[in-house]
């Protein structure tokens, strides 16, 4: 599942980073901030303006992510397929 | 530079508290400037050490990787290397980290050390740790690491001191680091292995945030507390600055008074000092209270780790005009003062969106313009209610207000749509934890901000006014001349030719006079009104007298033709310096000032032309 759609509150575990086109700086940049295999994620809001930016939260950090941002990550969470 | 001082650089992540641990080390001793060629702030401070050695430290921008991908870390990474012209490599790094956000921090050390420089690592905020229930063994960590660790608490009186202790005593013991050659998961690999064997938490240390965002990220909340909060700065900056303002002013005029008492009054130097250098002064100083308080709230905010929230809240809006959440201080700080609010773009590290940002800037109405607005509403705007509740005169105001802010947003949206480069551009902004602000460190950023306005703005406005003082002096008016002496001075003679330009849009050759003065700074306009139509006084008199001239001798269609050319003219040779320094271009100068003068002059156009076929 995609980190933009994991449901609020959810823990859940970053599976990957996938770039959305070669050498993809902003891809990049998420796996510098700890968006690597096995790291606990979990979003904690959604912006108030469609849903967009999410709060996300990757071990004591938070960090604002615009939804198409948040799609590059790819998770597993807890309890669902 | 003598043999015995060293230098030392401060790397980290934003928000590992490198600043205020920079201030604790240096106390005022502080020199900012920019790199060279660029405009990213360079911080330097030195201060002698208990062995009588001199430390010169620099505070270098922060940085999450040196994979740069904003020119500050590009400045950190070449400034670290060696490799930056004009910098000498430094010798000793110290690389700060917050102990309660190490997971992340930790990251960064150990790129740092990848560099193989003698260095040291600073665990700041343990006070912030401990009380959050992280323990840390600091001894572990150092042979992990294989590098020297300081504890430091750069909040606390004392909080460095192991810190100076540390890089103050020989430091050749501090071995250069191994270097090795890690991949992104192979260096995560490692700081969780690291935390690991050295970092226990003993409970959920997140829950304050969570309590607090859970409020003020609210989608209907959040943005209640924020629209309140921008009342209460925005009543703060207009009611408490007032007092201030006068004082200032009524002291800069009695200090020209004075100086000037002893010369003769019709002698050219004492109509410069008192025309073109006090009143320019005056003019420069009187802003200072409105931007101290608006940058009180703005650094209280930001130290409280508030602000990025209220980004987070807007990005999405204002991402769809083209702009990002972070442009959200610069644009705030703009309604005092477009030049503070263009400095403070420093903070968009994307150069697309910190460039957009200050392209619109201008368009937030500044309170240089609230002088033009008051005389003319109070002259043409009848004092009456209007459906019931509301105030003419404060709904034409509010109507400006709103003008500027929906044209700044339409004018990012254009630029979104003409740019050519349609990348994507990322927001990933870190939302720091909540903590107290620190007054040490908000009053040292006030100073800062106060000294950098008065310097840059100072300089540039006092020339500009003592030149447009010379204009409208020379050449004098001849023997048996009947108008007014500016009427054959320089400025005169441009106003006549403006003229032609301006017909159409209902300005009279007056008002073409005074827009020349206006160009220094908007509010000199009115008092430039007033020297036009023969009267004397200070602002404030005139403003009261140019009052009925004005309304008795202009059309409402000119007075409102007037209004809407404040709302977007260009008319601010600061605003435009300051935008020339912060992009190092002129292009961009034209650019800015192009698009306001036309926007200016259709906007007045049309209302003109309205306001004439309606009446």
């Amino acid at each position: 599942m995609r980190l933009s759609d994991a449901p609020k509150g959810a823990q859940a575990v970053v599976k990957t980073v996938t770039d959305a086109h070669p050498a993809d700086p902003i891809a990049q940049r998420l796996r510098d901030l700890g968006f690597v295999a096995g790291e606990p994620v979990r979003l904690v809001a959604r912006g108030p303006l469609g849903g967009d930016p999410l709060l996300i939260q990757i071990g004591s950090t938070r960090f604002a992510l615009r939804r198409n941002e948040a799609e590059r990550v790819e998770v597993s969470v807890e309890g669902a397929a | 530079m003598s043999a015995a001082t060293l230098r030392v650089a401060l790397v980290g992540n934003p928000n590992c508290g490198k600043t205020a641990l920079f201030n604790q080390l240096t106390g005022g001793r502080q020199k900012v400037a920019n790199y060279a060629g660029v405009t990213v702030e360079r911080k330097e401070g030195r201060f002698v050490g208990p062995s009588g050695r001199t430390l010169q430290i620099l505070d270098l921008p922060g940085a999450y990787s040196f994979d740069a991908t904003s020119p500050d870390e590009a400045i950190t990474r070449d400034v670290c290397l060696g490799r930056y012209p004009g910098e000498a490599v430094p010798d000793l790094i110290v690389c700060v980290a917050d102990a309660t956000n190490l997971r992340l921090h930790l990251r960064f050390v150990l790129e740092v050390r990848r560099l193989g420089r003698p260095m040291v690592l600073a665990l700041n905020m343990m006070d912030a740790a401990r009380r959050r229930g992280i323990d840390i063994d600091v001894a572990a960590l150092s042979r992990r690491i294989g590098v020297p660790v300081v504890e430091t608490i750069a909040v606390k009186r004392g909080g460095a001191k192991g810190l100076i202790e540390r890089i103050d005593s020989e430091v050749p013991d501090i071995q250069p680091s191994p270097v090795d050659q890690a991949d992104v998961d192979q260096l995560h690999a490692e700081v969780r292995a690291i935390l690991a064997a050295t970092v226990t938490t003993a409970r959920d240390n997140v829950a304050i945030d969570d309590a607090i965002d859970r409020w003020v990220l609210h989608p209907v909340f959040g943005l209640g507390i924020l629209a309140v909060l921008m009342f209460m700065i925005f009543q703060a900056v207009f009611s408490w600055a007032q007092p201030v303002m006068d004082a200032i002013q009524a002291g800069v005029t009695g200090l020209g008074t004075l100086v000037t008492s002893t010369m003769p009054e019709d002698s050219a130097l004492h109509s410069l000092l008192n025309d073109g250098v006090f009143a320019g002064l005056g003019a420069v100083l009187v802003f200072l209270p409105q931007i101290l308080i608006l940058f009180l709230f703005i650094l209280v905010l930001e130290e409280s780790g508030y602000l990025p929230r209220a980004a987070f809240l807007l990005d999405k809006m204002m991402f769809r005009v083209g702009l990002t959440g972070r442009a959200f201080i610069p644009l705030l700080s703009s309604f005092a003062c477009a030049i503070p609010g263009i400095m403070a773009t420093r903070s968009i590290q994307d150069p697309r969106d910190r460039l957009t940002t200050i392209l619109v800037a201008p368009l937030m109405t500044c309170s240089a313009r609230l002088p033009v607005y008051t005389l003319l509403i109070a002259a043409f705007i009848p004092d009456r209610t209007v459906w019931g509740v509301f105030n003419l005169q404060g709904v034409v105001l509010f109507v400006l207000y709103f003008a500027g802010i929906f044209s700044a947003l339409g004018v990012a949206f254009v630029i979104k749509r003409l740019r050519k480069d349609k990348s994507e551009h990322a927001l990933i902004m870190e939302l720091p934890s909540y903590r107290f602000p620190n007054v040490r460190d908000i009053a040292l950023g006030l100073w800062e901000r106060a000294l950098i306005f008065l310097k840059r703005v100072g300089g540039i406005i006092l020339a500009l006014t003592v030149l447009l003082w010379f204009l409208s002096s020379f050449p004098g008016a001849p023997e048996g001349a009947t108008g007014p002496a500016i009427d054959y001075s320089f400025a005169g003679r441009l106003g006549r030719l403006l003229e032609y330009v301006f017909a159409p849009i209902g300005f009279n050759w007056q008002i073409c006079i005074a827009l020349v003065p206006g160009l220094a700074a908007r509010e000199v306009a009115v008092a430039a009104l007033g020297t036009v139509y023969a009267m004397s006084g200070s602002d404030d008199a005139v403003a009261s007298q140019l009052g009925p001239v004005i309304a008795h001798q202009w059309s409402l269609a000119t007075a409102l033709s007037l209004l809407a050319w404040y709302v977007f003219a260009p008319q601010c040779m600061s605003t435009l310096a300051v935008i020339r320094r912060e992009t190092n271009s002129w292009r961009n100068v034209a650019v800015a000032a192009g698009y306001l003068f036309g926007l200016a002059y259709l906007a007045s156009l049309a209302t003109y032309q309205i306001a004439r076929a309606l009446s």
